[in-house]
């Protein structure tokens, strides 16, 4: 991975240390289990989703709020099941 | 080697409630204002604050502030300051209407007035009956008071240095403090903050424990470096469990699922609860709950593998209770415990949620230390206001509500005493010690140049065990004793943490070992000042000092009627007296702590 890339992910991963715990061991799994194996869409995806306020994040990843936005449910998924 | 300076009038390491509401004091008198945080400011763990902020305002029933000073006084068992308590809670009522000025969204009543709920612990006409005092914006107050004090400062024009790491604090040799060093995260540059007045919000350590319901960031960085900088922590051994954590997540399961009709048990399924307390049963006070979870644990009828939790039953509630009344219950318990509780119990355990110790302040927001014959003279130039702080208005054990009140009551405090300090300062700034910057420099260079040692996850996880296993809700004499020597032998293994990643930009592991760095300071200071109390007073709770007549709940006011002062150098403990003398009205006297 080029120095550049990796940078961006470990911005990327730091931007996924929450306000609130239930997040931050949403996201810790999450890394845990794909290490840098993200592609440019997941990136994408995941910069949106750390763009959010926290209590709107957990709303969606705990399911009481929906959204029928594709990119941000397939990761929302993906996410719950880390 | 020289580094890059910036000068300020003022900085402020943190942004959440008491950075923020610190900051919006300096830079509404036209200070030239600072603020340093690791993350952006919204995202602080303020926002985590759900229960409300206290206030007498009396807009649902009569109130007043000295009942509430009397609840607080006797919430902290006796160990809080009455000057400052005095002080925080005659000033709640014009810091919640500050705030609601600045467009905080609080609940209103038909009438329009800031609504009001009752809370544990806040009782009308000295401890008669419970009151409205919870000034509360739905369940999300702590993150409308950030969002309204974040835009009160941008509109106040304070300087925000967002994704920076405070790393230590700029001390010369008369023992002002002249600023922080700090480490920009997006290029790895090492910068010196100059100012005439610093003050530290930096938040709770809460990570200090294996179960904590507080967010990764708080890492008690202020208190590392204060600690670091030779200014002691006072009470250290305080810290809040709440009884219902999801056990190895942390995450709070509400006391409302025991409401509910939630029943705590044991290996075998027993209802442990009812041998403990016959009446209440699994509602009992959380102190009681919490120890009898501990001493089931203790005498091996915990539960799992390694028999390290117990269980929190709702199988037996209606499924549609569960849904309707514990929402939120079943998706927290599925993600972090793998378990539906429709179907299985919830593994939990107590687990760490507030610190009541820190940096020692006056109620001005001073940094005070021993000097000389006194205990607390002002550290000059160093100011500290919210969880890091300790003022001390929460004693040896806090009110729910009061963490809210203490971070806008001495985050204003503070920030005003700085506006004086740097308004009488004739003086440009002092010249920053070339000493205490090499420090900094000798501390990442280490980190840079160390090829093998121990590894940063492994040691913060030796750390959050034996705090947990040794020093948890409920303690014990020899634990303590074991702790001292094991937390010793972590601390050595932190101080030759290696890190594989030596990039500049972003390096979150270099990152993470700073901050490990704090949280063994907090971790030794907790425990060095637990195992030398010996009594049981509010949250710090000994096997060896039970409730018997001459000291009722175990507490010993003969000889620890005092706060506790840890110094870094040495592992010293000292202590000072507790101010029982309020600002205007008589103390409230010793009793013993009944509900």
């Amino acid at each position: 991975m080029d120095e550049e890339r990796g940078a961006r992910l470990r911005r990327l991963r730091w931007h996924c240390r929450r306000a609130l715990l239930e997040l931050d061991l949403m996201f810790q799994r999450f890394w845990d289990r794909v290490g840098d194996g993200v592609d440019a869409a997941d990136e994408a995806a995941l910069e949106r989703l750390v763009g959010m306020e926290d209590h709107d994040l957990w709303d969606l990843v705990s399911g009481r709020q929906e959204t029928d936005d594709r990119q941000l449910k397939d990761m929302l998924e993906r996410l719950r099941q880390a | 080697m020289k580094i890059s300076k910036r000068t300020f009038d003022a900085v402020i390491v943190g942004a959440g409630g008491a950075g923020l509401r610190a900051a919006l004091q300096l830079s509404e008198a036209g200070l030239k204002t600072a603020v340093l945080t690791k993350v952006f400011p919204t995202r602080s763990h303020t926002v985590a604050a759900q229960g409300g902020v206290a206030a007498s305002l009396g807009n649902s029933e009569e109130d007043h502030w000295h009942w509430h000073m009397y609840d607080t006084v006797k919430g902290s068992d006796w160990l809080g300051d009455q000057d400052a308590i005095e002080f925080m809670c005659r000033k709640a009522n014009e810091v919640v209407i500050e705030l609601e000025h600045y467009g905080m969204p609080f609940d209103r009543t038909d009438a329009g007035k800031i609504y009001q709920r009752p809370f544990g612990g806040h009782m009308s006409n000295f401890g008669e009956k419970p009151v409205r005092r919870s000034c509360a914006a739905a369940d999300r107050t702590g993150h409308a008071m950030l969002h309204a004090l974040y835009q009160r400062n941008v509109r106040a024009n304070t300087q925000f240095f967002v994704e920076w790491l405070a790393l230590d604090l700029i001390r010369d040799a008369e023992g002002d403090v002249l600023g922080v060093t700090a480490l920009e995260m997006e290029t790895g540059e090492i910068v010196a903050f100059q100012s005439k007045a610093t003050i530290f919000a930096t938040g709770g350590a809460g990570r200090i424990y294996h179960s904590s319901t507080n967010a990764f960031i708080n890492t008690g960085d202020g208190l590392g470096m204060a600690a670091r900088a030779g200014i002691p922590l006072e009470d250290m051994e305080f810290w809040q469990f709440h009884p219902t954590g999801v056990a190895g997540a942390g995450v709070l399961i509400t006391e409302g699922v025991r409401g509910e009709g939630g029943i705590l048990r044991n290996s075998s399924g027993e209802r442990f609860m009812e041998r403990y307390a016959p009446n209440a049963k699994d509602l009992a006070s959380r102190d009681v709950v919490s120890r009898a979870m501990v001493t089931e644990i203790n005498e091996g009828r915990g539960c799992g593998p390694n028999k390290d939790f117990v269980l929190l039953d709702i199988t037996h509630l209606d499924p549609k209770v569960i849904m309707q009344r514990l929402p939120g219950i079943r998706e927290i318990s599925i993600q972090f415990a793998g378990t539906d509780p429709i179907k299985e119990p919830i593994p939990v355990v107590p687990t760490c949620h507030y610190q009541m110790g820190g940096i020692p302040t006056n109620y001005s927001g001073q940094v005070v230390a021993p000097r000389g014959a006194s205990m607390s003279v002002a550290v000059p130039g160093f100011y500290a206001a919210g969880e890091c702080a300790c003022a001390s208005v929460h004693g040896a054990n806090r009110l729910g509500t009061n963490s809210l009140l203490d971070l806008l009551v001495f985050g204003k405090s503070a920030g005003e005493t700085a506006v004086e300090d740097v308004r009488k300062s004739t003086k440009a700034h002092k010249e920053l010690p070339q000493e205490a910057i090499d420090r900094t420099l000798a501390r990442l260079a280490r980190l840079d140049t160390q090829k093998e040692g121990a590894d940063a996850h492994e040691s913060r996880l030796a750390m959050q065990r034996t705090m947990q296993n040794h020093c948890g809700v409920f303690r014990f004499a020899d634990k303590l004793k074991e702790g001292v020597s094991k937390i010793l032998e972590v601390q050595q293994d932190v101080q030759r943490v290696a890190i594989k990643d030596k990039s500049k930009v972003f390096n979150t592991a270099r990152i993470e070992a700073l901050e490990l760095d704090n949280l063994i300071e907090v971790a030794v200071a907790t425990m060095i000042s637990a195992e030398a109390r010996k009594e049981s007073r509010g949250a710090h709770v000994r096997d060896d000092a039970q409730d018997t007549p001459e000291h009722p709940n175990g507490r010993d006011d003969t000889n620890w009627l005092k706060h506790s002062l840890w110094f870094k150098e040495g592992n010293r403990l000292d202590y000072k007296s507790v101010k029982l003398t309020p600002l205007t009205v008589d103390t409230i006297e010793l009793k013993k702590r009944a509900y």
